[in-house]
């Protein structure tokens, strides 16, 4: 709108006021009030739009509570995704319409990022870390998935599909595939394979901190600051454990950086969370 | 509220020359024997031969060494913007190979940006006018002017070089940990050719800083400069403090992809998206150093053909200032989905908001110069209308972006393409078109073809729109950008935008045509012919080395033009 009564006022000034013979120009020096009310009147203008902005952000930076959880892997050029109940997917990610579903995304390489222009969500994958977001899927059919941030040579190969199935439809789909158990259980296979179990028992007396419970959690640190135990702070603590050391307990955990997959590291994180 | 008229009950015209005594005189009579004085001695013939160019310290010659350098730059950078846009004309990935195309679009940012549209105003017109507008012989530094070049030159071919072996292919962003630790292309030699040429663009902001505040003539106070000067003021300013943070960054990202040091590598303890701040740092500033000069180009424009002094002049130039400073505080703006928290995401936004502000007053004072003018339609006004015009709609879609809630949706796609070309093609290049047309009679003492003049700035206008506005749409419908192939509905506006492209390339080509066909067959310009105000104005074209045969006084006010009679119908009607 302003854009337009700016075009306007260029076209009517420039055809209203062009060369006359005669009609010399006349000398305006400016004018204060006019520069003050052109200035407060679009930050006005501005501010709203950014309020605006900022509240649509909020909602959707916030994953509700209780949304399934889906596990994406980016590496280059592919996406993997797995379902909290254990099926995985390659470029494919299928969901029941209505239900609200959490992404927690990371990368095995370089940065990419998860888009789906239908859904109007977009969140960079880092690599080293978790992002998370989140969509609620209204209407069957399939939707673009598209890697937005540029990751090399097939970047522009880099797509799939979310497929949105109706409840039933969805169900039959979950029963057809190869299902290993839920994320949490290979998570538990994952925990007492790697012998975490020694030290992070389920009561008082380990040598780790008993982990039941834990996700969701203010910590105590050693150093004095309190930390909450979310998804990137189990992360760090499997794969570098002295970033931060828990309140009353030894640095005594011995570092898995490099010796677990991204995968089995989800499932550690889904396992830690159950 | 009017200005008191100079030595009232004298006619304009008298006043004009009264006024400016010392080299105005000199201006006047050069006009009017303009045919006889073209063997005049001037900077372009004062001296002949290849070496009285390469060691020159003046800092016209040396703005016609960067024209020189520049152009070159441009047109290797839009070859390669057409081979982009050739091969998005169908959905698959068929004229190159994935890793071309990523070098292609990778190469042609970088050299568009760090060798033309950084350098562009500032180096070749800046060079040219900041003395001269200012009444000064030569920059301070006539030296450090010259070893600027010669540092452009240096990255220039270190870039080519890096071209010609093999190419880069991080995207002119360079991302980490993609640059630092898996492509497998030339990403030391483009780092260290831009870094060497950031210092180019240092030391001519450290120049221009300097002259404006040492070399006034006497007289030109801060608040007579013209507008221009004060906009170059501002990107010098940018220049000096921004650009060290992209130099430290680069060395980072080279020192890491040489030594594996863990700097922006995660799986070495690394930041990624430390180096997206720090890049942003530098590089959101940087779109200010492209377009503030621009801005300064239609100040200059605007006034002089519609015959009248600038609406609110103290709030065009502090609007400069502000611009400069608030630029630095916005460049989390390009990351609200890279995983930074709400809360930085939140400020970043609304610090966005602000510096849209200054911009928007700049728009308002020159539509509002226009009211109650005597508007003529040269080749120079076309360009600023169509600047103000892409330029606003670089701005209002920038407002779209800075929004968190549509960001999330439309950064990384066409819509962001579409956005930033309107500010640096539409906005800087325009200007820069403007400002070249406006002062090419000053810079080679002939006329160019007024008609073909404003055919090419309509081609121009009408090619740029139509192969960018198409982007917006693209960009909206989701399709991401830096993709080598695409789904097959995106084509139409993609052909479309391709076409648009061939349009725009024909409009650039030709001014440099008629530039070339000038020098030589143009009619003699006179000292002023748009009648314009500005010292640069009132010495010979083109001027002599020294610029002035006296030292100016200045006792007038900037954009005086009630007291400057307005040029032959001719010359502007073409």
């Amino acid at each position: 709108m302003v854009s337009v009564a700016i075009f306007a006022a260029i076209v009517l000034f420039a055809v209203r006021f062009r060369r006359r013979r005669g009609v010399p120009a006349e000398q305006i020096e400016g004018s204060t009030p006019l520069e003050l009310t052109w200035s407060i009147i679009p930050l006005g203008i501005f501010m709203v739009i950014f309020v605006w902005g900022a509240v649509i952000y909020f909602k959707e930076r916030t994953p509700p509570r209780g949304a399934t959880e889906v596990y994406v892997v980016a590496k280059q050029w592919m996406w993997k995704l797995q379902h909290e109940e254990g099926q995985r997917e390659i470029n494919e990610l299928h969901v029941p319409v209505g239900r609200d579903v959490k992404m927690i995304l990371t990368s095995q390489d370089v940065i990419h990022s998860f888009y789906v222009p239908a859904f109007r969500i977009k969140q960079d994958v880092l690599p080293g870390r978790y992002t998370t977001a989140w969509f609620h899927p209204t209407k069957a059919g399939t939707y673009h998935l598209f890697c937005a941030e540029y990751c090399g040579t097939q970047h522009s190969g880099m797509i799939g599909q979310v497929v949105v199935l109706e409840p039933a439809q969805y169900q039959a789909w979950l029963s057809g595939g190869g299902a290993t158990g839920s994320m949490a259980s290979s998570g538990q296979n994952v925990f007492l394979q790697l012998g975490c179990s020694t030290c992070h028992r389920s009561d008082t007396q380990g040598r780790g901190p008993s982990l039941a419970g834990l996700f969701g959690k203010p910590v105590q640190l050693e150093d004095g600051r309190v930390v909450t135990a979310d998804e990137n702070y189990i992360r760090e603590s499997i794969l570098t454990p002295g970033a931060k050391i828990v309140s009353g307990f030894k640095p005594i955990m011995p570092v898995f950086q490099g010796l677990v997959s991204e995968e089995q590291l989800n499932a550690l994180v889904a396992y830690v969370k159950s | 509220m009017k200005p008191e008229p100079r030595g009232s009950g004298r006619r304009a015209g008298d006043d004009y020359s009264v006024g400016r005594e010392t080299a105005g005189t000199e201006g006047a009579i050069a006009m009017a024997t303009a045919a006889i004085t073209a063997e005049r001695e001037n900077y372009l013939n004062q001296e002949y031969g290849i070496k009285s160019w390469l060691l020159t310290v003046d800092h016209k010659r040396i703005a016609l060494l960067y024209l020189l350098s520049i152009t070159f730059f441009f047109f290797i950078g839009g070859f390669f913007a057409l081979l982009i846009r050739l091969e998005l004309l169908t959905p698959a990935g068929d004229l190159v190979q994935a890793d071309t195309y990523n070098k292609l679009f990778t190469m042609h940012g970088q050299v568009m940006i760090f060798f033309f549209l950084i350098p562009s105003i500032p180096a070749v017109l800046g060079n040219f006018l900041v003395p001269l507008m200012i009444g000064a012989r030569d920059l301070a530094f006539p030296r450090i002017n010259l070893l600027s070049w010669y540092l452009y030159i240096i990255a220039g071919i270190m870039m080519l070089h890096c071209m010609l072996t093999g190419g880069v292919d991080t995207g002119w962003t360079f991302y980490t940990p993609f640059s630092t630790a898996f492509s497998n292309t030339k990403v030391i030699e483009a780092g260290l050719a831009i870094f060497v040429s950031g210092f180019s663009s240092i030391l001519t902001g450290l120049n221009f800083v300097v002259t404006i505040h040492r070399m006034r003539a006497p007289g030109m106070t801060w608040n007579r400069l013209p507008l221009f000067i004060w906009a170059h003021y501002a990107t010098s300013i940018i220049q000096l403090l921004g650009t060290p943070v992209i130099a430290v960054t680069l060395v980072l990202v080279v020192l890491e992809r040489a030594f594996h040091l863990g700097i922006f590598d995660p799986t070495r303890g690394g930041d990624p998206i430390l180096f997206q701040h720090l890049f942003w740092f530098y590089s959101h500033p940087a779109v200010y150093i492209m377009i503030l000069p621009s801005m300064g180009v239609v100040t200059e424009i605007v006034p002089c053909f519609t015959r009248k002094r600038i609406f609110g002049y103290k709030f065009v130039a502090m609007s400069s200032i502000g611009i400069a400073v608030l630029g630095f505080l916005v460049w989390a703006h390009h990351m609200f989905v890279a995983g930074i928290s709400l809360y930085a995401a939140l400020i970043f936004s609304m610090l966005s908001y602000l510096v849209a502000v200054p911009s928007a007053i700049k728009v308002f004072n020159w539509t509002a110069t226009m009211y109650k003018g005597s508007i003529t339609f040269a080749t120079p006004m076309l360009y600023a209308f169509g600047f103000i015009g892409l330029f606003l709609m670089g701005g209002l879609t920038g407002l779209f972006l800075a929004a968190l809630g549509i960001d999330v949706h439309v950064t990384d796609t066409y819509f962001v393409v579409a956005h930033f070309h309107y500010i640096m093609v539409g906005g800087a290049v325009m200007g820069y078109l403007g400002g070249m047309h406006f002062w090419w009679p000053k810079i080679s003492g002939r006329m160019y073809p007024e008609a073909l003049g404003k055919l090419a700035a309509l081609l121009v206008f009408v090619g740029f729109n139509l192969t960018f506005f198409p982007q917006f749409i693209l960009g909206y419908l989701g399709m991401p950008r830096r993709y080598w192939q695409y789904p097959p509905e995106f084509q139409v506006l993609n052909v479309l935008s391709t076409a648009g492209s061939t349009v725009l390339a024909v409009g650039y080509v030709l001014p440099m045509l008629y530039f070339l066909w000038s020098m030589r067959y143009g009619k003699i310009a006179p000292a002023n012919p748009w009648g314009a105000a500005g010292l640069e104005w009132t010495t010979t074209s083109p001027p002599p080395t020294f610029n002035f045969d006296h030292t100016p006084v200045v006792d007038w006010e900037a954009y005086d033009y009630e007291n400057i009679p307005a040029p032959e119908e001719a010359r502007v009607a073409g």
